[in-house]
């Protein structure tokens, strides 16, 4: 938007030095001129002080004032005085206020002129400084562990009743729905190959090895990170802004064996469990198709099932179910606890939290994987 | 009768990384005595309070209480020596999971061998004493901001605490729960000897209640008075105490 300047000021010079006509609307909306022009003008006529003729200003807002306030400070450095009683009221009082309190030096914050070199430094000590807190967390979870063992760690056990009922019972539904149509999925997979070679019975196998081995224990992984670890870092991390993580501190009482604790036991104890109903649910969906596509009788399903997939694929799957939930446990209680002060920063919490714990899942799956298959399991 | 310091801060030095926010502290806080640490937004009160009640280590010097180091003593010295402070923070910080009487409750299963039945008796007295009698099975999602700083105290009181410290207790207080708040501090003095340290700019609470203070500067970064408020607003000549005391801009 263009502004016409000289609806809005004119310099005047008189006897007494330049004046500086204020007139019309100086508000935000009708637009604001940059002050720039003037100031050079100003600067340019070498003058020793500056007044103001407001007798044709009508009315104005923080836009004014801002304009004022730039002008005042280069008047100021140009050693230009400035005869601010000659401004209605009400604008001095604000100019007094906005200059009352100067600001501190090395307030101002510079990051846009940070050289790259200094920004790689701050990255790699931010991250030195994470990996520590990560050391401090184990090291503080082994001791609270050894504290379990010894009937000495300090926890709440209605705490961990609340936390099993929470990740277990409460997440059946979801994990029922995701389990059945992974079941399906793979039948689907399976069947439109299997039937080129007449082995749609081998569907059956398919099902069964890849809900008990992998898609069991990871589809309820990701689905506990995404629910519990996502609520584990939110919970811990607002407990943190609202100081309460401190108040457990000053009581001298571990927050890690308090709120830690009950959470990593509630996931340990119910991902295995939800892991079998997992693999249970998935091979149901699995005999849905064979039975509605492939004239594969329930009985003839699950009979394949029972000779071709032996336990120790289940239990592959459940140890597997087990060491993601320590995994999801950790993550979203870590990322709670290093949560900073701010509401962005437990969003952030929460966000890290299901990151990490998916990367970490998958990271921990094949590792085990590739472990079961050194030693033939 | 000489009055025997419970708490000493000697060099301490306080920085976030290369920011120091304040150093060369020095003060001390006598058995029974109120003690206000005074100073205007950002100088770094909360920051100190938290060197001294355990929860960030000074860059430098030393948090004596009860003449015990508190930040060379081992870890399991340090939570001792910090389980016998009572603590209120500025929005109460009751954990929001457990009510009233179970927040209360809580150090007292942690810290003492009472059984169930005096531990709820004495969770209800510890209630009473802050005018919340009958709250004990209330959230502290259900109560309002005062009530809940109310219960605070009540939990900072829980296990009788040599020293209790308040950060901000008047912050956000309708001018009636302040004084009753003010009353309550006086009276926790009086009748239990307790020693109480107050980070506060509430002028009101800190001239009421006020036994000694000091007061930080923001551009010092360091203390720039000590002294009964009171003495500090009848004879000190530096400006800036002054300005502090009087709500004066110069």
């Amino acid at each position: 938007m263009s502004i016409n300047t000289t609806d809005k000021y004119q310099l005047q010079n008189s006897e007494e030095g330049l004046s500086l006509q204020l007139s019309g609307d100086w508000r935000f909306q009708s637009g604001i001129p940059d002050p720039l022009h003037l100031i050079d003008e100003i600067l340019s006529a070498q003058p020793e002080k500056l007044s103001f003729d407001c007798r044709q200003l009508r009315s104005w807002d923080s836009g004014l004032m801002t304009f004022l306030v730039a002008l005042i400070n280069s008047c100021k450095k140009n050693n230009v005085s400035v005869l601010q009683e000659t401004l209605p009221g009400g604008i001095q009082k604000l100019l007094h206020l906005s200059f009352a309190v100067p600001e501190r030096k090395g307030t101002r914050r510079e990051l846009l002129g940070q050289p790259a070199l200094a920004k790689i430094g701050n990255v790699t000590i931010e991250m030195h400084r994470s990996w520590n807190d990560l050391l401090s967390f184990i090291g503080n979870l082994v001791v609270g562990f050894f504290n379990f063992f010894r009937g000495k760690a300090r926890f709440r056990y209605s705490d961990l009743f609340y936390q099993i009922e929470c990740a277990g019972p409460s997440a059946l539904l979801i994990v029922t729905l995701v389990s059945v149509l992974v079941g399906i999925i793979l039948a689907f997979v399976g069947a439109s190959q299997l039937r080129i070679f007449g082995a749609e019975i081998f569907v059956a196998n398919l099902v069964g090895l890849g809900m008990a081995r992998e898609m069991g224990a990871m589809m309820t992984a990701i689905i506990m990170a995404g629910r519990s670890g996502a609520a584990y870092a939110a919970q811990l991390g607002t407990m943190q802004v609202n100081e309460e993580i401190d108040a457990f501190k000053t009581l001298g009482i571990s927050p890690i064996e308090f709120l830690v604790f009950p959470r990593l036991l509630a996931l340990i104890i119910t991902m295995p469990l939800l892991c079998i109903y997992a693999d249970f649910m998935g091979i149901v969906g699995g005999a849905i198709v064979c039975a509605t596509m492939l004239d594969i009788s329930f009985f003839q399903y699950f009979q394949q099932i029972q000779d071709f997939v032996p336990p120790i694929h289940f239990m592959v799957g459940i140890v597997k179910a087990a060491i993601f939930g320590v995994l999801v446990a950790t993550s979203g209680c870590f990322r709670g606890l290093q949560c900073g002060r701010s509401a962005s920063s437990v969003g952030f919490a929460t966000t890290s939290a299901v990151v990490t714990s998916i990367v970490l899942i998958i990271v921990a799956d094949a590792v085990i994987t590739i472990v079961c298959q050194l030693i033939g399991v | 009768m000489v009055q025997v310091p419970y708490l000493e801060i000697q060099n301490l030095t306080m920085a976030y990384d290369d920011n120091v926010i304040q150093e060369n502290l020095n003060f001390s806080v006598k058995c029974g005595e109120i003690f206000i640490i005074m100073g205007g937004s950002g100088c770094g009160k909360s920051t100190l309070l938290r060197n001294l009640i355990g929860l960030m280590e000074p860059t430098k010097g030393d948090v004596l209480i009860a003449g015990v180091n508190l930040w060379q003593a081992s870890l399991e010295e340090r939570n001792q020596i910090i389980s016998r402070n009572g603590v209120l923070y500025q929005n109460g910080a009751l954990w929001s999971s457990m009510t009233l009487g179970e927040n209360i409750a809580l150090p007292l299963i942690e810290y003492s061998d009472l059984n169930q039945k005096q531990i709820e008796e004495v969770t209800a007295y510890k209630l009473s004493l802050v005018g919340l009698g009958g709250f004990e099975d209330y959230y502290p999602s259900e109560i309002s901001g005062g009530m809940r700083k109310r219960a605070g105290l009540a939990r900072a009181m829980a296990l009788d605490p040599d020293i209790l410290f308040f950060d901000e207790p008047s912050a956000g207080l309708d001018p009636i729960s302040s004084r009753l708040l003010d009353d309550l501090v006086l009276e926790l003095r009086d009748s239990l000897g307790a020693t109480i340290v107050i980070v506060s700019h509430e002028l009101e609470s800190i001239f009421t209640v006020g036994d000694n203070s000091i007061l930080l500067d923001t551009e010092e970064k360091t203390i720039i008075a000590t002294g009964p408020p009171k003495e500090l607003l009848k004879h000190s000549e530096d400006p800036r105490v002054l300005n502090f005391l009087t709500r004066t801009i110069r």
